[in-house]
């Protein structure tokens, strides 16, 4: 008994959110709560970043933008005092516009998360917003940051609000006074949530940048999520390094994935890798590989130990294993072209996709969150959904990132984002990024198809 | 066909996976967790569960219940007095008994090679703590507190008539008695209760659970197994509910004698489809949802019930890589030496370009961390899928895991009772081919006759062999449940219920021919007409599954 419509899925083999198990069927709003400077925007988007990565539709929505585009110039704190009424209605109504835009973001754009990046420190505000999300049916989460450390407020000013459009054109000094007088406004008003007349509140309070956690009435599945991510990420300064193997025997011939050794200039590259990674000087650092040869004999070059992991093995290409690309297209054609018409969602007959790869990835996303310095040897599709993890990269530009062989990239986390430096260790290697062709339909020629191919033997 | 000689260096160093949590940044230290609460607020029920996960996911722990050394040493245990703070003679022996248990928690994680050690008992006051984390900086172990605060009396009660009544302890106490002594017992730790506090034990690691997880408080998580115990604690719940496992119905491949593949349900696999739908419907199940792997075969199965359902790739079965859709003699004839390698170690062992049941295990986490959080379920999946899932819930060891019998067209309701879970197994009535292999008797690679003995394609007699038996994993669920049961529905009614209980299960064993179970009812019946109330019902701590 074959069921009509399980043979249409298979054929077009773009199973989304199959890997995905429904999250939530209400939307959810995630609200942020605190006092400036205490990092609500760096969770903002670092959560939306890791939720879109994982393939639930987020969007971040911040209330200091809305009040800039709303107040063209900013003069200075007196804008933030509480007894300052033109301001107050003028604060009031961004807050209003930005939560009408996330109504239209669940409702015409199928977001499943937005996130609500205001300071949120009054009961009152607070109060609009449950109602607001009562009236539509959406789940309330919300995050606040309590920290009363100098230090780390001092640093944040420094990291993040000297960039600000609103101090362009101040020096530092100037800043600074201004932005704590700015806090201060906030400060007698500021009505933290309260554990008792909350209780019926879902919400996690992160004290002093993840020391502790008090976490009360998570409703499901994402608000877990959330919650696990939240513990496990961290703002201690750190490095990730990002390499794939050495050039393999199977990269020479232009064969794709298989469990080939090094070539001779793959294994100079693991040399290469050894001084650099000793040139960089750096502390503690843990050495992470696949399975897969090409992978452990590359570390095994460093001389320091390393751990293996099965998740970040390559991507399963199935019946396409070993295969160059133009054997793909004279024994597959329907299936290449299927591939180019949707690199991330496209599974090989018994392999796998990139979405399935980022399903997998997760737990090694986690972990490197809590890491500090990293060194992760791995594969190019792997590699892929790693930096568009960390870059921000969406699902249609992710298989075509570039990752070139003996290259390294070290990303560091800044401010909100991540500065990436770029390494190649000046040993050449073939090239295997392949370009999507100009014409991807199903019926096209077999040079079309081929347009993109890299050189190879 | 492989070349033979070329299979043996590199299949012995692929053949079989490490454990994927070992290989994941592991620090060298063990961990030694300890409970901290007053008695009845589940600390014994986290200390089982936590334990039976970490162990699942390939984490080596054991946990240490104090309550056990004190019975070991006192015997007989007398009343609440023992517990009274100004008890010297009392105090002297818990001392020893918690002395006692932390040497062997010593002799575990130094000696023996466990990882984490759950130290479950009261822990109440700040100088017994104190003890503790000095014996942890002597020894090298990092301490992670996990403390139960509850107020709830029917919490409290709940928990008391669910566990503490068949304790050890009250055996000779009727129900009434036995309360009474407890709650008194619960007082004389009341008085001296110092919970961790916020600002005096803000340097210490730990998770206060509140109210049975509506609140926790997580303070200083320090690596990554206590992030993991954590989100963990943090999605547990004990709300009643029901887990239903089952396989797909019978496939294509299936009746060919061959293992993997994506083939679809054979004639007899819809029958089966059709009569699971039957047989959900008539549980009557509230809010019921159904979960499939992403291949045909359980797709097809979920499709016939009508309601919606969801695809996990993670339920995928085992990945049998050069070995999929081959049959067992094929395997023996072009991998000889793979085949006997996995009889060894049938858990470790990785098929070439496949799987282990390891990696299963590590693959199937978030599906167990979802199970956790969700209430009733039905999860139609694979053989080796379910073995995974089953051993999880029924805390089977690694080396039983991969023999667990799951018959196809068997439905096996899971039910979480007390400390463990209740399992009853229910065949659908629709023949289905055996797929179950079981651990050949010699295991001697390149032997090949031996090898095959257990091979079984049996169409005729499905289930030969197989005892389909009442089941549970804790000292007496079958008392309080049978109790309440009577004492609520008046003792005519539960009269007739238990009559209608006894000859179904006479009825059900005939058909299985398997007397265990008329035993066990005749020594209920026995007591049910009898003194009931004074001689609650005594059962072997833990009883094997068998099917």
């Amino acid at each position: 008994m074959e069921l009509p419509q399980l043979e249409h899925v298979r054929l077009r083999r773009c199973d989304s959110a199959a890997s995905v198990p429904q999250f939530c069927n209400s939307p959810t709003m995630i609200v942020m709560v605190g006092l400036p400077a205490r990092g609500k925007t760096y969770i903002s988007k670092k959560l939306t970043r890791y939720l879109n990565w994982i393939g639930v539709p987020t969007k971040m929505f911040n209330v200091g933008q809305y009040r800039r585009e709303a107040v063209k110039i900013y003069k200075n704190f007196e804008f933030f005092k509480p007894d300052n009424e033109e301001a107050m209605r003028i604060r009031k109504a961004c807050a209003a516009a930005a939560l009408k835009d996330v109504t239209a973001y669940f409702t015409k754009e199928q977001g499943q998360v937005a996130v609500f990046d205001a300071t949120n420190t009054t009961r009152e505000r607070r109060a609009i917003i449950i109602s607001f999300a009562k009236e539509k049916g959406y789940k309330v989460f919300f995050v606040e940051s309590i920290c009363d450390d100098p230090e780390i407020i001092a640093e944040n000013i420094r990291q993040v609000k000297f960039g600000s459009p609103d101090y362009v054109d101040r020096d530092i000094d100037e800043a600074m006074e201004d932005f704590i007088q700015r806090i201060d406004c906030y400060r007698a008003s500021y009505m933290p949530i309260d554990d008792e007349r909350d209780r019926k509140l879902s919400y996690i309070k992160i004290f002093d940048v993840g020391n502790r956690y008090l976490v009360n009435q998570v409703q499901d599945h994402i608000q877990s999520r959330i919650v696990y991510y939240l513990m496990n990420i961290h703002v201690t300064p750190r490095s990730i390094y990002l390499s794939r193997h050495g050039e393999s025997e199977l990269n020479l011939l232009g064969r794709i994935g298989g469990d080939s050794g090094l070539s001779p200039r793959g294994q100079k590259y693991a040399n290469a890798l050894a001084t650099f990674i000793k040139g960089q000087n750096i502390r503690d650092l843990k050495v992470w590989t696949s399975h897969m040869k090409r992978t452990i004999q590359t570390a095994e070059a460093l001389g320091v130990q390393y751990e293996q992991w099965k998740a970040l093995n390559e991507i399963d290409a199935g019946v396409c294993e070993e295969m160059t690309y133009e054997e793909i297209q004279e024994n597959y054609p329907e299936e290449f072209a299927l591939r180019d018409q949707d690199k991330y969602r496209y599974r090989y007959p018994k392999g796998e996709s990139y979405e399935d790869l980022v399903h997998r990835l997760e737990p090694v996303i986690m972990e490197l969150e809590r890491q500090e310095n990293v060194l992760v040897i791995c594969h190019q599709a792997i590699m892929r959904c790693l930096l568009a993890y960390f870059l921000d990269k969406p699902a249609d530009e992710l298989p075509y990132l570039r990752c070139p062989l003996h290259t390294v990239l070290k990303l560091t986390p800044i401010a909100y984002g991540c500065k990436v430096e770029s390494f190649f260790l000046n040993i050449e290697a073939v090239n295997t990024h392949r370009e999507r062709p100009v014409n991807v339909d199903i019926n096209r020629n077999p040079e079309e198809a081929l347009q993109t191919v890299p050189d190879h033997i | 066909v492989t070349d033979n000689n070329k299979e043996t260096a590199e299949s012995k160093i692929w053949s079989f996976s490490v454990s994927p949590f070992l290989s994941v940044c592991m620090t060298n230290c063990p961990t030694l967790i300890v409970t901290v609460g007053l008695p009845a607020r589940g600390k014994t029920y986290i200390s089982k569960k936590l334990t039976r996960y970490l162990n699942w996911i390939g984490v080596p722990t054991k946990e240490f219940n104090v309550g056990q050394y004190r019975r070991e040493c006192l015997k007989i245990y007398k009343s609440f007095e023992f517990f009274r703070p100004d008890n010297e003679e009392g105090l002297k022996i818990r001392r020893q008994c918690a002395m006692a248990a932390l040497n062997d928690v010593r002799q575990y994680l130094s000696v023996e090679g466990g990882q984490v050690a759950v130290f479950d008992a009261t822990n109440t006051t700040r100088e017994r703590r104190g003890t503790i984390i000095k014996f942890a900086e002597q020894n090298g172990f990092k301490v992670f507190f996990v403390e139960s605060v509850c107020e709830d009396p029917d919490v409290i009660a709940q928990n008391i008539v669910q566990v503490k009544l068949g304790s050890p302890d009250y055996i000779h106490c009727n129900t009434e008695e036995a309360i009474e002594d407890f709650m008194k017992r619960i007082k004389c730790y009341e008085s001296s209760y110092q919970p961790l506090d916020e600002v005096l034990d803000r340097d210490l690691s730990y998770i206060k659970i509140m109210d049975v997880g509506r609140r926790y408080l997580v303070n200083r998580v320090l690596d990554h197994i206590q992030s993991r115990i954590v989100y963990y604690l943090m999605n547990i719940h004990i709300t009643p509910r029901s887990i239903y496992l089952c396989r797909h119905g019978e496939s294509d491949l299936n009746i060919k004698g061959r293992i993997g593949g994506d083939s679809g349900l054979s004639a007899r696999g819809t029958e089966f489809a059709k009569s699971l739908r039957k047989f959900i419907q008539d549980q009557n199940i509230k809010d019921l949802k159904v979960w499939t792997s992403q291949m045909k075969r359980t797709i097809q199965t979920a499709e016939c019930l009508g309601v919606p359902y969801e695809q996990w790739k993670s339920l995928n079965e085992i990945d049998a890589g050069v070995c999929e859709e081959m049959m067992y003699e094929e395997i023996q004839e072009h991998y000889p030496l793979e085949f006997a390698l996995r009889d060894q170690d049938k858990y470790r062992y990785r098929y070439p370009k496949g799987e282990s049941y390891e990696d299963l295990v590590q693959r199937l986490e978030p599906v167990i961390m979802e199970l956790e959080r969700q209430e009733n379920i039905l999860v139609v999946c694979h053989q080796a899928v379910m073995r995974c899932l089953l051993a999880y819930f029924l805390d089977k060891t690694a080396d039983e895991l991969p023999y667990l019998k799951c018959p196809l067209h068997t439905v096996l309701k899971l039910t979480p009772m007390a400390y463990g879970c209740k399992v009853e197994s229910v065949y659908l009535g629709v023949d289905a081919v055996n797929t179950h292999r079981d651990r050949p008797e010699v295991r001697i690679p390149g032997c090949t006759q031996k090898c095959l003995s257990a091979e079984d394609v049996d169409i005729m007699n499905p289930h030969k062999g197989c005892d389909i038996t009442y089941i549970d994993t804790s000292t007496s669920i079958l008392t309080p449940s049978l109790i309440s049961f009577l004492s609520l529905s008046g003792s005519r009614h539960g009269r007739h219920h238990a009559v209608f209980f006894f000859f179904s299960c006479l009825l059900v064993s005939q058909l299985c021919r398997n007397w265990s179970p008329i035993f066990r009812i005749t020594q209920l019946w026995g007591q049910i007409t009898g003194s009931l109330k004074d001689k609650p019902l005594k059962f072997r701590a833990k009883t094997k599954l068998r099917l």
